[in-house]
């Protein structure tokens, strides 16, 4: 699936990039710690976008074209930030059985963002993921770490509620 | 060869000795059989990817990939077996399931490598797999090109030869049927630091990837009474264009294209060569200046307005370096425009410059800033080679029968010097048969620099002229230039004097040259046959040094004064722009 782009606005710190740049010094020299560089990167600024990946790119001496071609192959790699509640629907076998593609459906309408995205106040964002071993509780989507099971897409406005929506 | 060095196989059959360690597709052109390769071009592109040049090999599990698949004593090869033939179809039915099949209106159709092999591998059902097909929109905001990804095949010929540039704003991006060629967080290639050289088109195998198509406004211009239409030819078209009507490579067809333009209704057919002339007598008296009064050394040559992008992109700050003189494409215009257009009485604006160039860089040049010395573009259009061999194919000239015939007066003249600035060191070499008499005022003891010749990626010399020592160097394609740009930059380089070509080669390769299928350029050195064309039309020239040509001469007495002038820099003169490596 084609990853979303984020369109919100970039609000890295001094702070975050100070940290990258340290994970740079040591691994600049060898291109083939690009992908831990990039999984650091990610670690601290909670996804990839443009103006790291081309931090990445000059501390690497990568062209910013590669980095972003491992960051669009590889799932791990997010193009749009987390918000300040992560949703993560669980599209494995056993939740998907029961209809959690429905329940998908729903945030995404409510919340106006497709998965893979980030509402534009930075308070939501909304992704699928794979089987988080809770199968009993099929369907299940995890809000940050708090977990919910047993789900319809009735039940998506409750607890969205609980969240300020 | 020593007989060590050779390995003994069977290819279908016939047992032959070859060397050791290259590839089956290497041995196979040794027994005359010819492996189709859709990925694979040499030195450029070999990684095995599109599994069209598969083989048997006895005791193999599998069928192997021909390209980089290395021979070895006793091997048992089979490239015409059934499993082959079939393995062939299924992977041209399984690229087409997914390829936009217009091929009736497809500019590549007849040059496309894949319609060729469809057509070779009887591959009679294009629609044999069936299924969801991705449409994507067309990428036309760069100046110079299209891209359109309906018809990728996924090969990644383009992203290696934008990779061989040094430049790599292209490539493979997201994954399994989602994969597609972009630039990074695919923005469209006008807004990343593509220095429009036209590489990724002349290696595609499709239609992909093409040059934007100005031939109309030509005609558009020729079919206006109001105007006044002058065309003008690089000097390595000559050294191409017969390519593109199936005659051999390295084929000087200067007479015939004269012809052929003359014949598609251009007012006058005047020769890129005298500009080039002139560019090197601003050139050279620029470079003894900059020696002179200590300016900015070592100088740079800004004849390529691909390697001009790339220094803007990725080297503003070495802009200084960069010789402030046009390209001789737009010198030529400029001269029209100004002194020509006074002489003949005729409005500039009723003027149009045409440019026959080997080059897409080209046609984002003509809108380059200051370039319009009379206040109207200097250039109007700057054609391909392959557009302009459109030109003469679809209005029936029949170019392989054409009389040769001669260039207009007075800007036909030219000389040798100006028809090796097609090749890389060309530049150079003109540069330094005037500089010598610039600098000693006697004419340099022969024309022939020969050290600055050939297709080595970069080459160097130390001339004594006079009492200066005179040390250049000479890189083609930009990844190249990158090496000497760091030297500068550290402080490492003792130049004199740089000439750079963006595209491996010169413009006898540029990015609008007609186009070579892999099976003809994994095994002919292609810019070397078409550059030995320039240099043998130098060796039989008359007059092999730019301040011999008696154009360039009249010109500089009726209207410059002299190189180097105030007039001469009004009219012949630009500047450069710093830009971002990244928007």
């Amino acid at each position: 699936m084609l990853k979303k782009i984020s369109k919100i606005p970039f609000k890295g710190t001094d702070e975050q990039k100070a940290k990258l740049d340290a994970v740079i010094a040591e691994c600049a020299g060898d291109k083939s710690l690009l992908m831990h560089v990039m999984q650091e990167a990610q670690e601290i600024y909670g996804y990839l976008p443009y103006e790291v990946q081309i931090m990445i790119a000059e501390g690497m001496d990568v062209p910013l074209e590669k980095v972003y071609g491992v960051s669009t192959f590889y799932a791990q790699f997010a193009l749009s930030p987390k918000g300040k509640y992560n949703i993560s629907v669980c599209l494995g076998t056993a939740c998907y059985v029961k209809g959690s593609q429905e329940v998908l459906d729903k945030l995404s309408e409510i919340l106006g963002i497709e998965s893979g995205e980030c509402t534009a106040d930075g308070k939501f964002s909304l992704e699928a993921c794979r089987c988080i071993g809770a199968c009993g509780l099929a369907p299940v989507l995890t809000v940050n770490d708090e977990v919910y099971g047993k789900l319809t897409a009735k039940d998506v406005p409750d607890i969205l509620k609980k969240y300020g929506v | 060869m020593e007989n060590t060095n050779l390995v003994n196989i069977k290819i279908n059959g016939m047992p032959l000795s070859v060397p050791a360690g290259i590839s089956i597709l290497e041995a196979a052109r040794i027994a005359g059989i010819e492996i189709p390769t859709l990925c694979f071009l040499k030195d450029i592109n070999e990684i095995g990817a599109c599994r069209i040049c598969m083989v048997e090999v006895v005791g193999a599990r599998s069928l192997v990939t021909a390209c980089v698949f290395p021979v070895a004593e006793g091997m048992e090869i089979y490239t015409n077996t059934e499993k082959v033939r079939k393995s062939r179809k299924t992977t041209l039915e399984l690229i087409l399931s997914t390829h936009d099949k217009n091929c009736l209106t497809c500019v590549r159709s007849g040059t496309c490598e894949l319609q060729q092999l469809c057509k070779e591998f009887g591959v009679d059902d294009a629609d044999a797999f069936k299924g969801e097909v991705i449409q994507y929109d067309f990428d036309d905001s760069a100046a110079h090109m299209i891209r359109n990804n309906n018809k990728c095949i996924l090969c990644r010929r383009c992203i290696a030869a934008c990779d061989n540039q040094g430049v790599s704003v292209i490539g493979a991006n997201a994954r399994g049927f989602d994969t597609h060629v972009s630039s990074a967080f695919d923005k469209d290639l006008a807004d990343v630091s593509c220095i429009s050289c036209g590489q990724c088109i002349v290696n595609c195998p499709t239609g992909a990837i093409v040059e934007k198509d100005d031939t109309a406004k030509v005609l558009e211009a020729i079919n206006d009474p109001e105007k006044f239409v002058i065309v003008n030819t690089a000097p390595s078209i000559r050294a191409t264009l017969g390519e593109a009507f199936g005659m051999h490579i390295g084929t000087n067809v200067e007479g015939k294209m004269v012809a052929a333009l003359r014949r598609l209704g251009f007012d006058k057919v005047f020769d890129t060569d005298f500009a080039a002339d002139l560019t090197i007598m601003e050139e050279a008296t620029e470079l003894v200046e900059r020696v002179k009064n200590g300016g900015v050394l070592p100088m740079i040559t800004s004849c390529s307005p691909g390697w001009i992008k790339y220094c803007e992109h990725y080297y503003p700050e070495l802009i200084p370096h960069l010789s402030t003189c046009k390209s001789p494409q737009q010198m030529f215009g400029a001269t029209m425009k100004t002194y020509y257009a006074e002489k003949m009485g005729i409005d500039p604006k009723n003027m149009v410059v045409v440019g026959i160039m080997p080059c897409t860089a080209k046609k984002f040049e003509t809108k380059r800033a200051d370039q319009s010395a009379a206040g109207v573009p200097d250039v109007d259009i700057a054609l391909t080679t392959r557009e302009l061999a459109r030109m003469i194919e679809s209005a029936g000239i029949y170019f392989n029968h054409l009389p040769d015939e001669e260039f207009d007066q007075p800007f036909g003249e030219s000389t040798g010097a100006g028809t090796i600035f097609g090749a890389t060191g060309g530049v150079m070499e003109a540069a330094l048969r005037t500089a010598v008499k610039l600098i000693t005022g006697e004419e340099a003891p022969s024309p022939d620099f020969e050290e600055v010749r050939g297709m080595k990626n970069i080459k160097e010399a130390d001339y004594k002229v006079g009492d200066l020592d005179v040390k250049v160097a000479v890189a083609s394609g930009t990844k190249n230039a990158k090496v000497l740009m760091d030297k500068i930059k550290s402080g490492e380089a003792d130049y004199l004097f740089i000439e750079i070509m963006g595209c491996p080669g010169g413009c006898i390769n540029g990015g609008g040259q007609p186009i070579q299928h892999a099976v003809v350029r994994n095994f002919v050195d292609l810019k070397a046959r078409r550059a030995a064309a320039l240099y043998d039309d130098d060796k039989k020239d008359s007059k092999r040094l730019s301040h011999e040509n008696t154009a360039v001469q009249k010109l500089y007495d009726e209207y410059l004064e002299k190189p180097g002038s105030h007039k001469a820099h009004e009219v012949l003169h630009t500047s450069y722009v710093p830009r971002k490596k990244y928007n």
